[in-house]
């Protein structure tokens, strides 16, 4: 059928089963918001106060759902605005389509009003991008980019779509869903390597990162752990695929992991790496880490293997294929020695964690929503103290829960994503953020209101930029250069003047009392929780630093 | 090339579409390697060009360069050429002053070099030059004496000896 440029957008977005989208109108996506505007009972429309609130949404949506998110906007600002969102998603390999406006062909390249070169910009923070100039193949690039975004390793693709195509008439079919693209067969070789230096190994740790989630692969790493009788941590973006009170599982590991979980990927003699790029934040000095460990790394991205920690087996390809095979091909083990020392590392960690009664502590915050919060509650962060704590002390008891900002660590990113995440999953969400993450983007608080997303915003206030702050502490010799924040900002006016609840709570009772009674309503609560700015995030490795120079305690108290 | 520099030629296959070199050469940017040379044109096959690229690094900065080449949409083939599988050219251009005292020193080196004169003037004389990138350097070495004006390199490509192709490699994606 013949239809235009802009209504086979629309068409083939809902031929690709999405039902939601996140945007911001303008002049060169005016057509687009037209078909959208006539297609009002096929898809949903997500207005948010900004672009980049828009992609933080689309990137909060497909964390907590799967699906690929879906971000509009117009050329331009609009188009530059979603370059932070398009980067986050990148860096945690997040499958996104970003749809972008652009002035038309003939005025493309003459600086004209508001037209700049998206696809250029985000060459280094797409998988792929498009430039479409052609209206009879614009459904083939859109099933391509949603192909190319949920295919092996995920990620956003940008179509950037100017004027002229989008009122041009071309011709449109609906078409199933292509599958994505078949990843390739695990080495056979590889596989028995892996196997033969698991079966010959007696302290096995698994490291697990976000390609876990991705690949859906949470039960068979349990299998595998239970027959080879390993431990399992995993990286920021890991978290949540293993429930925290699994008994193998140990936690995050890294600059501001677990302790036992860090020490004992240090003291392993094997480290599985599965879905995972050994960021710096999750090895610390890569020169130092893990040095008595084999490594074995499994990944959808071939080009992840001994990148970052050169590995002695790489398997690549399909995860659930690779896990299977491993699985069936190790001998069944034990090593009760191994346990032991785990279980003594778990004693001495347990002995770390000090809360001071009566006063309202991070940990107490986290512990709060622990108990209000269902399997089910997606819970967003922004960047900072706040995302360690909330990394650290939330448990988790379903994957796609902990929606962070793992590699970017993108403060702001938190508002959009949990209003995504909500959207998504109709579940009642919580946002951990912090003052000065919020600060960021709280223009969206307008957006949970107008569309009664159920959301709940735990706001740790301590009146400073915390996590850089503690840098300060440790490092630079208590100059606080620019971290104490002294802004006067009345959050529960703030809340109040966008048409949400605010509360303050100073002592442990007067959060749980806010927090449980914000879980049982469907409305935007921000609870303005008052935490000492000299609270630390630990134990913590330092930048650079190995294992042995872990800081559990804080000094000079 | 001598193994010592640690320099390697990539050749690549690419669709031959809008923006697709700037999608390459901005990997390198975003990984931070550092091309020598880089060559791009057409091939026996119109939907596809061949990029040559000659860079150095270690191991790792190999395999990196080649499995991030990959892992690129519009990319097809990707395949390192080892110097003894290999026959890399290079052509150059250089212009030089046309003076007498330097006519006879000029025409020996062109003999040894089997160099065209291509172009000859009053004021200058330009050469052409094909061979492997040793000949070219060791052809500028001897000439930069007489005066060079400008000169202008094509940069390396190159072909794997025998009768296979890039074609009979694996698709990438």
């Amino acid at each position: 059928m013949k239809l235009t440029g802009a209504q086979i957008v629309v068409e083939t977005l809902i031929e690709q089963g999405v039902t939601d989208v996140f945007g911001y109108p303008g002049g060169q996506v005016l057509n687009l918001y037209d078909a959208i505007y006539e297609a009002g009972d096929r898809i949903n429309h997500i207005l948010t106060a900004h672009e980049q609130g828009a992609a933080h949404a689309a990137d909060g949506y497909s964390r907590a759902t799967g699906k690929v998110g879906v971000v509009i906007a117009t050329s331009g600002p609009g188009a530059t605005n979603l370059v932070t969102g398009i980067a986050t998603a990148m860096l945690d390999s997040v499958p996104m389509v970003a749809i972008t406006g652009n002035v038309p062909q003939d005025l493309i390249g003459r600086d004209s009003f508001q037209e700049i070169d998206i696809t250029g910009i985000t060459l280094p923070i797409t998988k792929h991008n498009y430039f479409i100039h052609d209206v009879n193949k614009l459904a083939d690039k859109i099933r391509e980019a949603f192909r190319i975004a949920k295919s092996g390793r995920p990620g956003p693709v940008l179509i950037d779509i100017p004027k002229d195509i989008q009122t041009a008439v071309g011709e449109y079919e609906p078409r199933p869903v292509d599958p994505p693209f078949p990843q390739r067969e695990p080495s056979r070789a590889r596989i028995a390597e892996a196997a033969a230096l698991i079966d010959s190994r007696s302290r096995p740790f698994i490291h697990i990162g976000g390609g876990v989630i991705g690949s859906q692969t949470e039960e068979l790493v349990l299998e595998l752990a239970d027959k080879i009788d390993a431990v399992i941590g995993c990286s920021l973006m890991g978290l949540s695929a293993i429930p925290t009170d699994h008994p193998r599982f140990l936690g995050m590991q890294g600059m501001h992991g677990h302790y036992a979980s860090s020490v004992a990927s240090n003291d392993a003699d094997l480290i599985i790496a599965i879905g995972t790029r050994f960021s710096d934040r999750a090895t610390g000095n890569k020169a130092k880490f893990a040095q008595r460990a084999k490594i074995i790394h499994i990944d959808a991205d071939f080009a992840e293997i001994s990148k970052n920690i050169t590995a002695n087996v790489g398997v690549c390809g399909d995860i659930s294929v690779a896990l299977r095979e491993i699985i069936d091909a190790v001998h069944e083990a034990n090593h009760m020695d191994w346990m032991d020392h785990v279980e003594d590392l778990r004693d001495r960690e347990a002995g770390f964690t000090v809360d001071e009664p009566g006063v309202l502590t991070p940990l107490k915050v986290m512990n709060t929503i622990n108990k209000y919060k269902t399997a089910y509650t997606p819970v967003a962060t922004d960047v900072g103290q706040h995302q360690m704590w909330a990394a650290q002390y939330i448990k988790f008891q379903r994957p796609r829960k902990m929606i962070s900002s793992g590699g970017l660590g993108t403060m702001g990113f938190g508002m959009g994503a949990a209003i995504g995440a909500a959207v998504g999953t109709g579940e009642h969400t919580v946002l951990v953020t912090g003052d000065g993450s919020f600060g960021m983007n709280l223009n969206e608080l307008c957006t949970a209101v107008t569309y009664r997303v159920p959301l709940t915003i735990v706001l740790i206030n301590n009146g400073v930029l915390g996590m850089v702050r503690q840098w300060q502490t440790l490092f630079f010799n208590h100059h606080y250069a620019d971290t104490n924040l002294e802004r006067k900002t009345d959050f529960v006016k703030l809340a109040d003047a966008f048409g949400a609840r605010g509360v303050v709570a100073k002592t442990p009772e007067e959060f749980e009392e806010a927090f449980e009674r914000s879980m049982r309503s469907d409305g935007v609560t921000l609870i303005d929780c008052r935490i000492d700015k000299d609270e630390f995030v630990l134990p913590m490795l330092p930048p650079g630093g190995a294992i042995d120079d872990i800081i559990t305690v804080k000094k000079g108290e | 090339m001598s193994e010592k520099s640690n320099k390697f030629v990539i050749a690549v296959y690419v669709e031959n579409k809008y923006g697709v070199l700037t999608r390459v050469t901005s990997m390198f940017t975003r990984r931070g390697f550092n091309i020598d040379s880089l060559t791009v044109g057409v091939t026996e096959s119109p939907e596809y060009s061949r990029i040559t690229i000659t860079m150095s690094g270690d191991g790792y900065a190999r395999a990196q360069m080649i499995n991030q080449l990959r892992k690129l949409f519009n990319v097809k083939k990707v395949e390192l050429l080892e110097d003894v599988d290999a026959i890399e050219r290079e052509l150059v251009l250089v212009k030089i002053k046309n003076n007498p005292d330097n006519h006879q020193r000029v025409l020996s080196a062109l003999d040894i070099f089997k160099a065209k004169i291509i172009n000859y003037s009053v004021e200058a004389l330009c050469i052409e030059v094909t061979g492997t990138p040793d000949k070219i350097d060791a052809l500028i070495e001897m000439i930069k004496p007489l005066g060079i004006i400008e000169l202008c390199r094509t940069g390396i490509v190159a072909l794997q000896k025998g009768g296979g192709s890039i074609m009979e490699s694996e698709d990438v994606n």
